[in-house]
């Protein structure tokens, strides 16, 4: 029982969070975002953490469900949330169509092919007067039924976000606790070792990809839903996958509440930048941020939870 | 042929020899220790800003700026090499590539923030405008930084295969205990690796400042073109990376010219999944 008291108060927590700070729109908002960047970052930390294939271009996955969200309001007139299964479905594909040439690709060269991909969508995208061009696309400024998801407050948002993460955390451990994630361990720790003993390798790093890819896209479908706007920057930008490997990194990649824990401390560091400095803020944020990787891949290259970690292992034995 | 396009072809090719200089620093570190460094795009862009200042405080030209700018980003590879990445080169993938990628962020926003995020640009005046020869048109400074662009990458070359120090940074990156061993001190040799880089890709900023704006972004795309040159080179071959950086240089001019301006990025970023598709290990590295 023991081993779900942290999570089940952390659960407890979550829940009564907004209740806490409901006078407080800022803190209302904050905590829906630190839940979408958790969500970003545990899908990232499927294929990047737990299978150790450090994509840098799940901005890709991100934009497409964020674009999906807001075609087909803008071609259809459907409600924007309709749009996060189909942008689901085809990140799936999308996730097949660049994973199974790059997927061979060892280490440095599958990160690089990633960059490569995520930038020749973002240039993609930016021309493609489907998708609004530079201009990008916005929903629906006037919501017009409930399914608009045109809320007042961030209160609502927090608890789908809060729901998502939940569903993706669960799902996230029980792929840790069976088989595919102990051949995805062992794919991180050598995949010439892992095939020599008879693991697929190359199939389980592409289904950790597809589930990762699907649920990023989910994550930008639900920004879009709150922010109601997306270009290419934000949707397909190289900082938005930055930030989801910075997340899990801090936190502690292939650990379940790694990205939470980083999505914890980042997301607020961010607001608060932003906040503090105005416009100059967003460069200096990126700096902040620059700095805070280096010093955590110089000092603490498994993250914030191998310090709980360690502790962890020495209790064991 | 007509002539435009020999004119597109030649203004290709003098472009390649500016992406072979400043892959050549990115292709030496990768090839000598196994290291990607991400941060490589924000070392040309502060090549770059360094042209910019030395114009804008002494009104110095691209004579002034190259040695500049080769001894600023020289520094600041060794200093990226003591303080960081020899440190991590030890750890995980992960943080090897966190690294860098922190120190690019890092870099490219102090840049955003100090400089702002106007572009800059330096007057065709600084180089002697442009000239007709043989019917083509040529601009001084993209000749100048053609030609230097080549000579300096050879002159890498040359210092990698054919002396004493080559040598022993050869050594080093084939084991460096060994090397150890018969009196070689790898670190010093990897730093080395690191000066050396940060001063061709100084160089290489220096000379592109005069014909490209200078943002703080610029790194990002100009790091991508050094991957796709480094990887179709072949990692750590810098002849690799001269044949490759003309061969995209012609590329890139060829498609802006039959396709569009907009495309040529997207023909370039092809290219590199294609390549890593087919020939990871590029067109002159070893398997």
């Amino acid at each position: 029982m023991n081993r779900f008291l942290i999570p089940g108060a952390m659960l407890v927590l979550a829940l009564v969070y907004p209740l806490l700070v409901q006078s407080l729109p800022v803190y209302e908002r904050l905590g829906a975002l630190v839940l979408l960047g958790a969500i970003g970052a545990s899908a990232w930390n499927i294929v990047g953490g737990y299978a150790g294939q450090v994509s840098v271009g799940h901005a890709v996955f991100f934009g497409f469900g964020a674009y999906s969200a807001v075609v087909v309001y803008t071609h259809l007139g459907w409600p924007p949330i309709a749009g996060a299964p189909i942008g689901m479905a085809l990140s799936v594909l999308l996730a097949a169509a660049i994973g199974v040439p790059t997927l061979r690709l060892s280490g440095h060269y599958f990160s690089m092919a990633t960059i490569a991909v995520g930038e020749l969508v973002r240039v993609l995208s930016s021309t493609s007067e489907f998708l609004g061009g530079a201009q990008g696309l916005g929903g629906p400024a006037i919501p017009r039924t409930v399914f608009d998801l045109s809320f007042l407050s961030a209160t609502p948002f927090y608890y789908i976000f809060l729901a998502v993460l939940v569903l993706l955390l669960w799902l996230t451990w029980a792929i840790e606790r069976g088989r595919m994630g102990y051949y995805l361990r062992a794919i991180k720790d050598s995949e010439r070792a892992a095939r020599s003993l008879g693991v697929s390798a190359g199939k389980y790093k592409l289904y950790a990809y597809m589930l990762s890819g699907a649920f990023t896209s989910l994550a930008g479908s639900l920004y879009l839903c709150m922010f109601g706007f997306v270009d290419p920057e934000s949707g397909f930008g190289i900082l938005i996958s930055v930030k989801m490997v910075v997340m899990a990194a801090l936190g502690g990649a292939g650990q379940l509440f790694g990205p939470l824990v980083g999505a914890l401390i980042l997301v607020p560091l961010e607001e608060l930048s932003n906040s503090l400095l105005g416009g100059k803020g967003a460069g200096l944020t990126f700096v902040v941020y620059g700095a805070i990787i280096v010093i955590i891949a110089r000092f603490l290259p498994s993250g914030l939870l191998s310090l709980l970690g360690r502790r962890k292992v020495t209790r064991a034995d | 042929m007509s002539l435009t396009l020999v004119q597109v072809i030649v203004s290709g090719l003098l472009l390649g020899a500016v992406y072979a200089l400043f892959s050549s620093g990115l292709t030496l570190i990768w090839g000598m220790m196994n290291v990607v460094n991400f941060a490589h795009g924000d070392f040309v862009m502060l090549g770059m800003y360094s042209a910019v200042m030395v114009w804008t405080a002494l009104g110095g030209g691209p004579f002034a700026a190259v040695p500049v700018a080769a001894m600023l980003i020289a520094t600041l590879g060794i200093a990226s090499y003591f303080l960081l990445v020899r440190h991590i080169m030890k750890g995980p993938m992960l943080a090897q590539i966190l690294g860098t990628f922190g120190l690019a962020l890092f870099l490219r926003y102090a840049a955003f923030w100090y400089f702002g995020a106007n572009f800059k640009t330096l007057p065709d005046t600084l180089v002697g405008g442009s000239f007709v020869f043989m019917g083509l048109r040529f601009e001084g400074s993209r000749v100048l930084a053609g030609a230097m662009g080549l000579a300096i990458t050879l002159l890498l070359h040359f210092i990698l295969t054919r002396t004493a120090v080559g040598s022993r940074m050869l050594a080093v990156s084939e084991d460096a205990t060994a090397a150890q061993l018969m009196g070689i001190r790898p670190q010093r040799m990897q730093a080395l690796a690191w000066g050396m880089a940060g001063a061709a890709t100084g160089i290489a900023g220096a000379l592109i400042a005069n014909f490209f704006y200078t943002s703080p972004t610029v790194g990002e795309t100009l790091a991508i073109l050094a991957f796709v040159t480094v990887s179709f080179g072949g990692f750590g071959s810098v002849l690799g990376a001269l044949v490759a950086g003309l061969i995209i240089g012609v590329v890139e001019s060829l498609s802006a010219y039959l396709v569009g301006p907009v495309y040529k990025d997207v023909i370039v970023y092809v290219l590199f999944v294609l390549v890593l598709w087919f020939r990871p290990q590029g067109l002159m590295g070893k398997a």
